[in-house]
């Protein structure tokens, strides 16, 4: 077990260092850490306490949240294609917060933002969850998943198109992929509480998982409530992936990917895979962010193209292995 | 009450209208010189403003739906006396101009069925700088036959110009910071303007010399005096929100003044002077010189 978190937590260490001392600004490394450390006026303490550090913390955040949300889907819908962004969550997230944003609601309470989210996503999840059924084939999830996603992508669209402001219809890329840029301590507060009491929900969840992996049947002779499993799973991922999505937009395939990867090395016990689930998210998120800096330092190049680039793929690989196993 | 009195007011601007226009066809007096275009459809907010300011009575007859915006047109007020157009070839090709005045940004198509249906169209470019303003000002003179008022709108441009650029002191340094991030260096009208109000651009000086994207880090260590930011639009939007980031606001704290940039800026027409005067009074006050 402490073979996968130990190394995992010392990557997203190096990582978020990685994201604090790499930007446009080009400071030495020297100068950054005291301007971090110290404090005071200088420009440079600007830079690094309200622009650097914001942003590798949010991308810790919110890239723990959606692992973590990733692993606790899959395992409970017994299924490895479960993940927030692909079934519609994030995206109606990214719709509650576009309309919280466009009606007014952010600007006159400073909480509108993230529970407007959270309502959006709240919804998406029952909704799929429904439309799947309980015992969800993979077909029907992801048809579920599909429908409500593309749903929410033309309301947001919508929404952003029929705005006062002339910026917001070019938005739209950014509710859809996902960025970090120029987000702000404010951003980090407004979502950390939802953040921390929805980790804290799925964070219980484990022991429930593991039962469940033997049947719904066999998990309610050791004395699980699945109901109530399922309340807390609804509960914790709207949290996590409504405050993450309305502070840096739907980032996507990172609950896929993540999990995937990590099976193999913590083995088949869904509790485990969650902890070492967001700690990958973390490394995944900090890895993508320092991608998009590198990589385009002046463009804003969105999160999300880098994880579905490495997503999409993987997604394929998932859906070919499936079949195998089915026929 | 007050819709009864919109009504009946505009009640009034329609009898006024057609009053004017059976007028203008019973004596079928040329609005201006000779040959001149006698209905002139403007479709850009640019030339909006440039016709507005140097039109003949009654020879502009229609504006575009951006011209009422207060948020980027100054003459919004006088636009409302002027029929509006939303930039289809079909409607303006039914006010039957004789002249269409277009922007750089107007659809290269809807121009081309203009011209197709044998209507004159003339495209004026994107202003620079200040030169370009009196370049604008002769070229819509040209256009619509009112040269002598465009030469009078010149020089008094050219002498609100100068006394501006005479007012010389400390030149503390500015930097423009708009939505996205964007900045404006040489080349672009605003750079003249912080200029002439007697600013240094800190843009120019961090090497971002044209119109573009200043990372929010690379503000932060430019440090500059003054951080002028653009008014921002209803209905909220990220590309904004970067204006009101923490990082942005503790730059305009302590700081002894503040300044934004709104409808006097957009277009290359005489007003960007009144917002050179602002500035520059804006500065004085920075440098506690007198005027």
């Amino acid at each position: 077990m402490s073979r996968v978190l130990a190394p995992l937590a010392l990557l997203a260490l190096l990582l978020f260092a990685g994201s604090l001392l790499i930007g446009p600004a080009g400071l030495g490394l020297a100068e950054s850490l005291r301007g971090l450390m110290q404090g005071g006026d200088s420009p440079v303490t600007l830079v690094m306490r309200e622009i650097r550090l914001p942003r590798a913390l949010l991308a810790v955040m919110i890239g723990a949240s959606l692992g973590l949300a990733g692993a606790a889907m899959q395992g409970y819908l017994r299924n490895p294609l479960a993940e927030p962004g692909l079934i519609g969550v994030s995206g109606s997230a990214a719709l509650g917060a576009v309309i919280a944003i466009q009606t007014g609601l952010s600007a006159s309470f400073a909480l509108g933002l993230p529970l407007a989210a959270l309502a959006g996503a709240l919804l998406a999840v029952l909704l799929v969850m429904a439309l799947a059924g309980p015992r969800g084939t993979s077909l029907t999830l992801i048809l579920a998943g599909i429908a409500v996603s593309a749903l929410a992508a033309a309301l947001t669209s919508l929404v952003l198109n029929l705005s006062p402001n002339p910026f917001a219809a070019s938005e739209i890329v950014f509710w859809m992929m996902g960025s970090l840029e120029d987000r702000s301590m404010t951003h980090v507060w407004l979502a950390l509480p939802f953040m921390i009491v929805g980790m804290a929900l799925l964070a219980t969840l484990g022991r429930g998982l593991d039962a469940l992996t033997l049947g719904e049947d066999a998990a309610q002779a050791m004395g699980i409530h699945v109901s109530r499993l399922r309340l807390l799973l609804v509960l914790g991922t709207s949290c996590v992936v409504g405050a993450g999505t309305a502070v840096a937009g739907a980032i996507g395939f990172v609950g896929l990917v993540v999990p995937h990867i990590l099976r193999p090395l913590v083995g088949a016990h869904p509790s485990r895979l969650l902890w070492a689930s967001a700690l990958g998210g973390a490394v995944m998120v900090l890895a993508a962010d320092i991608a998009a800096r590198v990589i385009l330092p002046d463009r804003d190049l969105k999160l999300g193209v880098l994880t579905a680039l490495v997503g999409a793929p993987l997604f394929l690989h998932l859906i070919l292995k499936l079949r195998k196993e089915r026929f | 009450m007050s819709g009864f009195v919109r009504i009946f007011e505009h009640i009034k601007t329609l009898a006024a209208r057609v009053l004017v226009t059976s007028a203008a066809l019973l004596c079928a007096v040329p609005a201006a010189q000779a040959g001149a275009p006698e209905r002139v459809v403007s479709m850009n907010l640019c030339t909006d403003q440039l016709a507005m300011m140097l039109a003949a009575e009654g020879q502009l007859l229609s504006v575009s739906r951006i011209a009422l915006d207060p948020h980027v047109s100054p003459m919004a007020e006088a636009a409302r006396d002027y029929h509006i157009n939303s930039g289809q070839a079909e409607e303006i090709y039914l006010m039957q101009p004789d002249l269409v005045l277009a922007g750089d940004y107007t659809p290269q198509t809807t121009l081309d069925m203009l011209r197709g249906l044998g209507i004159r169209v003339e495209v004026f470019g994107i202003t620079s700088s200040l030169d370009g303003v009196t370049t604008q000002l002769a070229k819509m003179g040209r256009a619509l036959h009112r040269t002598s008022r465009a030469k009078a709108m010149i020089a008094d441009f050219e002498a609100r110009r100068a006394a501006l650029a005479a007012d010389r002191g400390k030149r503390p340094s500015a930097l423009l910071y708009y939505a996205n991030g964007h900045t404006s260096g040489e080349g672009s009208l605003a750079h003249d303007i912080l200029e002439l109000a007697g600013f240094r651009n800190a843009a120019q000086e961090a090497g971002y010399h044209f119109g573009r994207k200043m990372p929010l880090e690379v503000l932060a260590l430019t440090d500059p005096d003054l951080v002028i930011t653009s008014t921002p639009y209803p209905g909220g939007s990220r590309a904004e929100a970067v204006m009101a980031h923490p990082a942005v606001k503790a730059l305009k704290e302590g700081r002894t003044s503040t300044a934004v940039t709104d409808h006097d800026w957009v277009c290359g027409t005489p007003r960007v002077l009144d917002a050179a005067a602002r500035l520059a009074e804006v500065r004085r006050e920075m440098t506690g010189a007198q005027p």
